[in-house]
């Protein structure tokens, strides 16, 4: 464990001592808060559309707010993911340190899992910027806390297994440019999967939608915990981690 | 300290290191030499645990680099032929982040961090940042990264690997410095390195052992025969070339007569013989014959020299004999 804290404080610092960190942290910043402003402004207009017509349906901030907020940052996430995980071990294997890494008194599984941790906790840092965001629904409305922290649990779970697979294609390569082109064609494919299910309803169209990232994430952004989603992702980013590993290994018989 | 046996490396298609062994006592410095290519690398990756041997085994400190690799790890200090640097890290904070991974805490890990930044003279960069070095002292940090946990056993692939020649002479005194207190393995192509550095040398090419010996025997057996370089003028500039030869050849005790190269009207001969003292003799004639002799001095087999024929095409025959027991 102590292997795994001290892999991982190196990368935090190599992300945070580099532009990356705060380049993903900006450009997230800029991008949500624009959606949050979208959001609020759809449902303020549609607020007081209610109130002329003298019709006041309930209207509530976690489902017409919180609800959709918590789904595109699930999908912007795609798009920021690969640029987390591509430098991971790529870059290790570009500038020769993998072999420092590989010749300490250390397991690979304690290398893996430092490197994710520090990409889960990056991820998390960039979702501290949404909590900002959603700190103002909490000062002028009264949204229920509990779906949102549910839909955070299900954005880090989500986040955890796409960068355990970013992990895994990182590792292939030495070039950053490919293990982020990749990782980002294999978080698209993951989330469009869930499309067939529009217009099919055949059992291999069911595994196909069944395997997209979005279709687990549904019932987190409701609110829901619901355990086979939750061990759904749980099992993504084992199988991740898992292949980082058998991929490691594989580097010392190859190269 | 290091035994090697029937160690064997095979890729894809290659064999990159083919049935090596070897043993390395405790404190030695031993060179690793061989052309471009020939196995060093791959051969230190392997007691290093970076690579997996096909066949073969090999120990560290009585671990086995399969079994026990962590045990392997935690006694050796290696220097990669890239210094494995992160370039956005300072000095003091990389060394202090491979202490960590080498099992170093506390006040140790700081005391041990200020000693190799001693030792290897990048105290005065301790601060700067890493991808800012020059090349010698980014040598010089990746000497102290493998040197941080104070490892029995030190193994550095090319260390003075582009260095220009001052920094390859501080390179070279450093880790002749730190030989005491570590047995090191060293790989180079550059031959004086291993004469001024080590006190035995393994030579390995295309991934076959050619020869294994302390440098001073090495030179001793390869010359079998003594051989002498003789430069001969004429006064009145005009020398004939078959008479010198045929003079020189005459005298008692010589075996061979070889003509090397001519400037002007100066000649060099290369005059082989038995063991024993024809220089005398030797002199005498050319003077005698009315010729000047301008040069006669014994013409050492370099280790450059031993290596070309223990690693190339050509083998005379005091090379057969050193190959013959250097692998026993």
């Amino acid at each position: 464990m102590r292997n795994v804290w001290i892999i991982c404080r190196k990368e935090l610092g190599s992300y945070f001592v580099s532009p990356i960190a705060y380049l993903l942290l900006t450009m997230f910043a800029v991008i949500f808060g624009f959606f949050f402003w979208n959001a609020l402004g759809y449902f303020v207009l549609m607020g007081m559309e209610s109130q002329m017509r003298g019709q006041m349906f309930p209207m509530n901030l976690n489902e017409e707010v919180v609800r959709p907020l918590l789904s595109n940052v699930s999908v912007i996430g795609l798009f920021f993911i690969p640029m987390i995980t591509m430098r991971l071990f790529a870059e290790e294997k570009r500038t020769g340190t993998i072999e420092l890494l590989a010749t300490s008194p250390i397991r690979d599984v304690e290398i893996i899992l430092g490197k994710w941790l520090a990409a889960l906790i990056l991820y998390a840092c960039l979702l501290l910027f949404t909590a900002l965001n959603f700190a103002f629904l909490f000062r002028y409305g009264h949204p229920d806390w509990k779906p949102l922290a549910i839909g955070y649990l299900g954005l880090l779970l989500q986040a955890g297994g796409l960068l355990a697979i970013g992990t895994f294609i990182s590792t292939l390569t030495k070039n950053q440019i490919i293990a982020g082109a990749a990782t980002f064609g294999v978080c698209l494919i993951l989330w469009v999967l869930e499309w067939v299910s529009g217009y099919e309803t055949a059992t291999w169209a069911k595994v196909l939608s069944y395997m997209s990232v979005i279709t687990h994430f549904e019932s987190f952004s409701k609110g829901v915990l619901n355990t086979k989603d939750a061990i759904f992702y749980l099992t993504v980013i084992f199988v991740g981690l898992f292949l980082t590993t058998r991929s490691m290994e594989s580097l010392r018989w190859r190269s | 300290m290091i035994r090697v046996k029937d160690l064997t490396k095979k890729y894809a298609r290659t064999v990159a290191v083919d049935q090596i062994s070897f043993e390395v006592e405790k404190g030695q410095i031993v060179g690793f030499l061989g052309p471009n290519g020939a196995g060093k690398t791959t051969t230190m990756r392997i007691l290093t645990c970076f690579l997996p041997p096909s066949s073969g085994s090999a120990t560290v400190a009585g671990f086995d680099v399969l079994d026990q690799p962590l045990e392997v790890k935690k006694r050796i200090g290696y220097l990669p032929e890239t210094p494995p640097l992160y370039p956005e890290m300072e000095t003091a904070e990389y060394l202090s982040f491979v202490g960590k991974l080498k099992g170093l805490s506390g006040s140790e890990l700081s005391r041990r961090v200020d000693f190799a930044c001693e030792r290897c003279a990048v105290t005065d960069v301790r601060k700067k940042i890493l991808g800012k070095l020059s090349k010698g002292y980014r040598q010089r940090v990746g000497l102290a990264q493998a040197i941080i946990h104070n490892p029995d056993v030190l193994i550095l692939d090319e260390p003075t690997a582009g260095l220009d020649p001052k920094q390859i002479n501080e390179t070279r005194d450093l880790i002749k410095g730190l030989a005491g207190d570590h047995t090191i393995i060293l790989s180079t192509h550059i031959l004086p390195e291993v004469e001024q550095t080590c006190q035995q040398v393994i030579i390995i090419n295309k991934g076959k052992l050619v020869a294994t010996d302390s440098v001073e025997n090495l030179q001793a057996r390869a010359r079998g025969a003594e051989s002498v370089l003789v430069e001969v003028a004429a006064r009145d500039g005009s020398l004939d070339l078959a008479a010198v030869q045929k003079r020189l050849e005459q005298i008692r005790g010589v075996s061979r007569v070889q003509f090397k190269t001519s400037h002007a009207n100066r000649d060099v001969f290369e005059v082989e013989s038995k063991k024993g003292f024809v220089r005398g003799d030797l002199a005498r004639s050319v003077v005698e014959a009315g010729w000047d002799l301008n040069e006669l001095r014994p013409a050492a087999m370099s280790l450059e020299e031993i290596f070309l024929q223990l690693t190339g095409g050509e083998t005379p025959a005091g090379t057969q004999e050193v190959v013959a027991k250097g692998a026993d």
